[in-house]
């Protein structure tokens, strides 16, 4: 019956049933218990229930599975979770069964667990969760699979992947939206339409959350943006309490009367979700049932998505930022190399504050195992911004692995010509959705004219077709070689756009920067370049958004080609108003972000020495001071002599309760700005500054707060120890591993709760017994002197300066006593 | 509800002292940079109460065992069970300059707490008022975590409440809500009112704390 069901929504509406707890509540189930046990315990009443529905006139049965996940049915607890799926799936086909109609969906709701970044659960393990369900349901009999009530795209994500990874039956998924067509996560309608339908699934729409009245502005909105058949299955109305009961806003006629209206916007499954009864389904079934079947049309828009919205890909020009790449960048590479994260991270926001839509992400070194890197890399960029990601990497697992761990529908970079290429990529685009970059270029190289480039684009769009993916999923890329070789390369390539543009009605990409490749100052061939090829119909264009230059190209190019409504962006970065800040270093045309700027900053003062700037936490006149200093004296002199005695005296005043962590850290962060100038110049000269070794920190298993190890962290480094941070959440072994393998004298463990106090002192235990030369700190907000040596650590830090005396009394023993080593004592 | 700056130093461990104008600017724009991002969320449901023998509680749709919670429920006849959240918004930006901007982000972690409290008030205004109207007072919060009740009731309250559904409050493995800024609590119903001299900050016996609520 599988086939069926997409057969019958083609010819007619087709209607879904109603809710379930409430009329399980009717019937005697009580506050506190699990519905899903009823399965077990009281299958007459779930098969009646169903055929309730079925008489009442709907196609479709939800099984009562929505919670069934080992979560909440854990193995060897009072249920088995086979045997409830199991049987859920067979009481609602046993229903079908005596009516003699009737589809079985098999329901999966969410986990009940937020994903990471936001809570604990692992999308990999969320997929395990789901292909568990998806399996034992699907051998049951289901005919369909219906993800639903989800809240968090990621998450919707997960169950889709798992349905499709077990099954072949129809996949249908809604999602709940809040009344500002928000999920809880913060994703909106357009970016769930592109996740979803990136991802495959036959039916998609709305559930839960509101009642129908409320839920016409979203459907409104969301047939724009749709091309697979339409669900709305809403609540009976808005809920609210009364004596203790939950009430809602509207009655069964009310609510088939909205769904009517709904049903001719052009909604094609409908039904009802909490407190819907089958009364509501009658009512809705009988004005529906004659309605003619409009199905969505294909909507061919080019558009990628992040966690929170919608990127498309048009006619008004998209920013790709390229700064996320270690060609030519030593810092970068020596970044990847050290796992510094926040290097990449500061590269990814100070192109958003400049203005990209979209961040390209290259990790690929020699040396590095890039699918690992690529994949952390993509968790921690979509863990800080918002902004679509462009997987820029030509190793294939790498990809993947991105692919499958995006919160989103990405951009991937790159397929082209060659059968090779197309075999790899493709069936990734299939399989996980995606924009994809085309690059017209084949087995016979890249032809040097734009016919023999649409050519390659012909065929690039002939082969992904036969693979399932639409001419809107492709950028082509018509290339652009280095104007300074061949002089008609800039020609070649404009034209290879309006072509694309006027005769393959495609869309196009390019690197720009290419084009100036061997020239000098190349910004200026760059500009001019960009808004040629903007006006030869450029769709989105991988730059550098830190380049004024471009940038202005970028917003002089949307004034004048009627893409800026009243010039309004251009007045409002070139208007004159004082540039906003940002995290970046001197922001300008930051696209209307919310300034930072410094605190403080006295405009009307004098010369202040670098000492005070760090004193004071004044960042940039940090920056700025260091600078001036650097003529006149030393690295080192100025280190020792000017920020380090600062840091002492705020260190100082904190300990003795005048100065207070706000302001210790914006000095911690005053003398890092310095620190940062220092270490350009050192690296010049050829200069070092002697690292004080090696410190761990980490916050334990259990434990997702961070906080008070990042203070302690940014302390540390101040003083020279070179910080690795594992991060939050650290099991004991990786944490005894690496005390291992980097002969670590001192590490730091947090944790904020007492649940997860339990947990350091295991790992203490463990350094004791696999690494007993170390010493463990310990901090956070449960824990004291008593109770840290009730855990076996050798020193409570109290506070962050804490730390640091504690870690320079260690490390002055550590290499007293490496000293003795080299001696032969 | 406008920035509660004050609360959000005390949260800082300013106490008696005066916070320096760069920090006073640091902790405004970190409340103008908060509200802009938090999606504030509430909900509540009530249930009966029956208190048993030994601090023993029914609540209508779980257990509790707590001499504390059981002395703030005293003659109370229903509970309201109540959540609140400022979302995951409120923690991704607190995320974000965990990594990139420290001083940031302690200042945002202490407006996070402060705005919580001050969104909780109000709407524990909002439910005060309407139970006044059917001759109802309502007792101070009470969470779990306070005293000895215990965080364990936190997966039976938040699903009662159906949280994770309704304003997306999760539990991690460690019993940890997730968004971070939530708050769960119990709200005794009762015919008769009782002047409630110490709540909150003030009711815990923690002396020494430096976020201690001084009284000017």
């Amino acid at each position: 019956m599988g086939a069926g069901i997409m057969e019958e929504i083609r010819k007619r509406k087709v209607f879904f049933d109603g809710g379930m707890g409430s009329l399980l509540q009717a019937k005697g189930l009580k506050a506190g218990e699990l519905p899903e046990t009823w399965n077990l315990l009281r299958p007459e009443i779930i098969k009646e229930i169903h055929r309730d529905y079925l008489e009442a006139g709907c196609d479709i049965l939800t099984t009562n599975t929505f919670g069934a996940n080992r979560l909440k049915y854990p193995a060897g607890g009072a249920f088995s979770l086979e045997d409830m799926i199991n049987t859920a799936v067979a009481n609602a086909k046993e229903a079908a069964e005596s009516a003699g109609r009737g589809f079985v969906a098999l329901d999966l709701g969410p986990t009940g667990k937020l994903l990471k970044p936001l809570g604990d659960l692992d999308f990999d393990d969320a997929v395990e969760i789901y292909k568990e369900v998806a399996e034992a349901g699907s051998r049951a009999g289901a005919d369909l699979v219906l993800v639903e009530t989800m809240s968090d795209g990621y998450e919707a994500k997960a169950a889709v992947l798992a349905a499709k990874e077990t099954c072949s039956l129809p996949v249908f998924a809604t999602v709940t939206f809040d009344q500002n067509g928000k999920l809880l996560t913060g994703g909106n309608v357009e970016s769930t339409v592109a996740l979803l339908e990136g991802l495959g699934v036959d039916a998609l729409g709305i559930n839960c959350g509101l009642g129908p009245v409320q839920m016409k502005k979203i459907l409104e909105e969301l047939l724009r943006y749709v091309s697979v058949p339409v669900i709305v299955n809403p609540n009976a109305g808005l809920p609210r309490n009364q004596n203790g009961q939950t009430v809602y806003d509207i009655d069964a006629d009310q609510f088939a009367a909205v769904m009517e209206d709904m049903a001719d916007m052009g909604a094609n499954v409908l039904g009802g979700c909490c407190g819907t009864t089958p009364g509501h389904i009658r009512k809705l079934v009988g004005r529906c049932r004659d309605k003619v079947q409009t199905l969505p049309e294909k909507k061919n828009r080019t558009v990628i998505s992040s966690y929170t919205h919608g990127v498309a890909i048009g006619r008004d020009p998209v920013i790709i930022g390229e700064r996320i790449n270690p060609t030519g960048k030593s810092r970068f590479k020596q970044a990847l190399r050290d796992h510094n994260m926040e290097y990449i991270l500061q590269e990814g926001v100070t192109q958003q504050d400049h203005g990209a839509h979209v961040l390209d992400v290259n990790v690929g070194l020699p040396e590095i195992d890039e699918p690992r890197m690529m994949e952390e890399v993509v968790k921690e960029l979509q863990s800080v911004i918002d902004l679509p990601l462009q997987i820029d990497t030509s190793d294939i697992n790498a990809m993947e692995r991105a692919m499958r761990v995006y919160n989103g529908k990405p951009l991937i970079n790159s397929v082209n010509g060659k059968e090779e290429s197309m075999r790899a990529v493709f069936p990734l685009v299939k399989r996980y959705g995606g924009v994809v970059v085309a690059l017209t270029l084949d087995e016979g190289g890249i032809p040097e004219t734009a016919e023999g480039r649409i050519r390659i684009a012909r065929k690039i769009y002939a082969t992904a077709a036969l693979y399932g993916i639409g001419k809107e999923d492709i950028l082509i890329d018509g290339l652009c070689l280095t104007v300074s070789s061949d002089s008609k390369g800039a020609l070649t390539t404009l034209e290879t756009l309006r072509k694309v543009r006027d005769e393959l009605g495609g869309k196009t990409i390019l690197g720009v920067s290419n084009i100036s490749f061997g020239l000098p100052r190349r910004e200026l061939i760059n500009g001019a370049f960009f808004t040629m090829a903007m006006a030869s119909g450029l769709n989105a264009a991988i730059i550098n958004p830190n380049s004024q230059v471009m940038m202005q190209a970028y917003y002089t190019f949307r004034a004048l080609a009627d893409l800026d409504g009243q010039c309004g962006d251009y007045i409002r970065i070139y208007g004159g108003r004082p540039p906003a800040g940002g995290l970046g270093p001197g922001s300008w045309g930051s696209g209307g972000r919310r300034g930072q700027a410094e605190s403080g900053r006295p405009s009307s003062q004098g010369e202040m020495s670098l000492g005070d700037c760090i004193c004071r936490g004044l960042k940039e006149r940090a920056h700025e001071a260091v600078g001036a200093l650097l003529g006149e004296r030393g690295a080192l002199d100025i280190i020792n002599g000017e920020m380090i005695p600062a840091l002492d005296v705020v260190g100082k005043g904190f300990e003795q309760g005048t100065v207070f962590l706000p302001q210790l850290l914006m000095s911690a962060e005053a003398a890092k700005a310095a620190f940062e100038v220092i270490k350009d110049r050192m690296a010049q000269s050829g200069e070092s500054r002697e690292k004080k070794g090696i410190i761990i920190l980490a916050t334990v298993k259990g434990d997702i707060h961070d906080i008070g190890k990042n203070i302690v962290k940014v302390l540390l480094e101040n003083y020279s120890y070179q910080v690795v941070d594992l991060g939050k959440d650290v099991a004991p072994g990786v944490i005894v591993d690496e005390a291992i393998e980097r002969r670590a004298p001192l590490v730091g463990l947090s944790a904020l709760m007492t649940t997860t106090v339990p947990s350091m002192e295991e790992t203490i235990a463990r350094l004791r017994e696999r690494a007993p030369w170390v010493k463990v700190m310990v901090g956070g907000a449960v824990l004291t002197e008593d109770y840290a040596k009730t855990i076996g650590a050798d020193c409570y830090c109290r506070d962050a300066m804490a730390s640091v005396n504690y870690a320079e009394s260690v490390m002055a023993r550590h290499e007293r006593g490496a000293e003795a080593d080299e001696m032969g004592v | 509800m406008g920035a509660n700056i004050e609360e959000t130093i005390r949260y800082l461990g300013y106490g008696r002292h005066q916070a320096d104008e760069q920090t006073l600017e640091l902790v405004r724009s970190c409340w103008e940079e908060l509200e802009g991002a938090a999606v504030k969320r509430s909900c509540f449901r009530e249930y009966p109460l029956r208190c048993l023998d030994g601090g023993k509680l029914d609540l209508g749709c779980f257990r509790a065992s707590s001499r504390d919670l059981s002395k703030n429920l005293r003659d109370c006849q229903a509970v309201i069970l109540f959540a609140a959240t400022l979302g995951v918004q409120a923690d991704s930006l607190i995320r974000k300059y965990t990594r990139l901007q420290m001083s940031r982000a302690v200042v945002l972690q202490a407006a996070a707490a402060a705005m919580l409290e001050d969104y909780c008030d109000q709407v524990n205004g909002e439910i005060r008022q309407e139970y006044g109207k059917k001759g109802l007072y309502l007792r101070p919060r009470f969470s779990p975590g306070y005293g000895d009740f215990s965080l364990e009731c936190q997966p039976a309250l938040l699903g009662a409440l159906e949280a994770a559904k309704r304003i997306g409050i999760t539990l991690t493995d460690a019993f940890l809500m997730a968004p971070s800024k939530s708050v769960t609590a119990v709200i005794g119903v009762s015919h008769v009112e009782r002047a409630c001299a110490i709540k909150g900050c003030e009711a815990c016996p923690k002396r020494d704390c430096v976020y201690r609520r001084v009284s000017l």
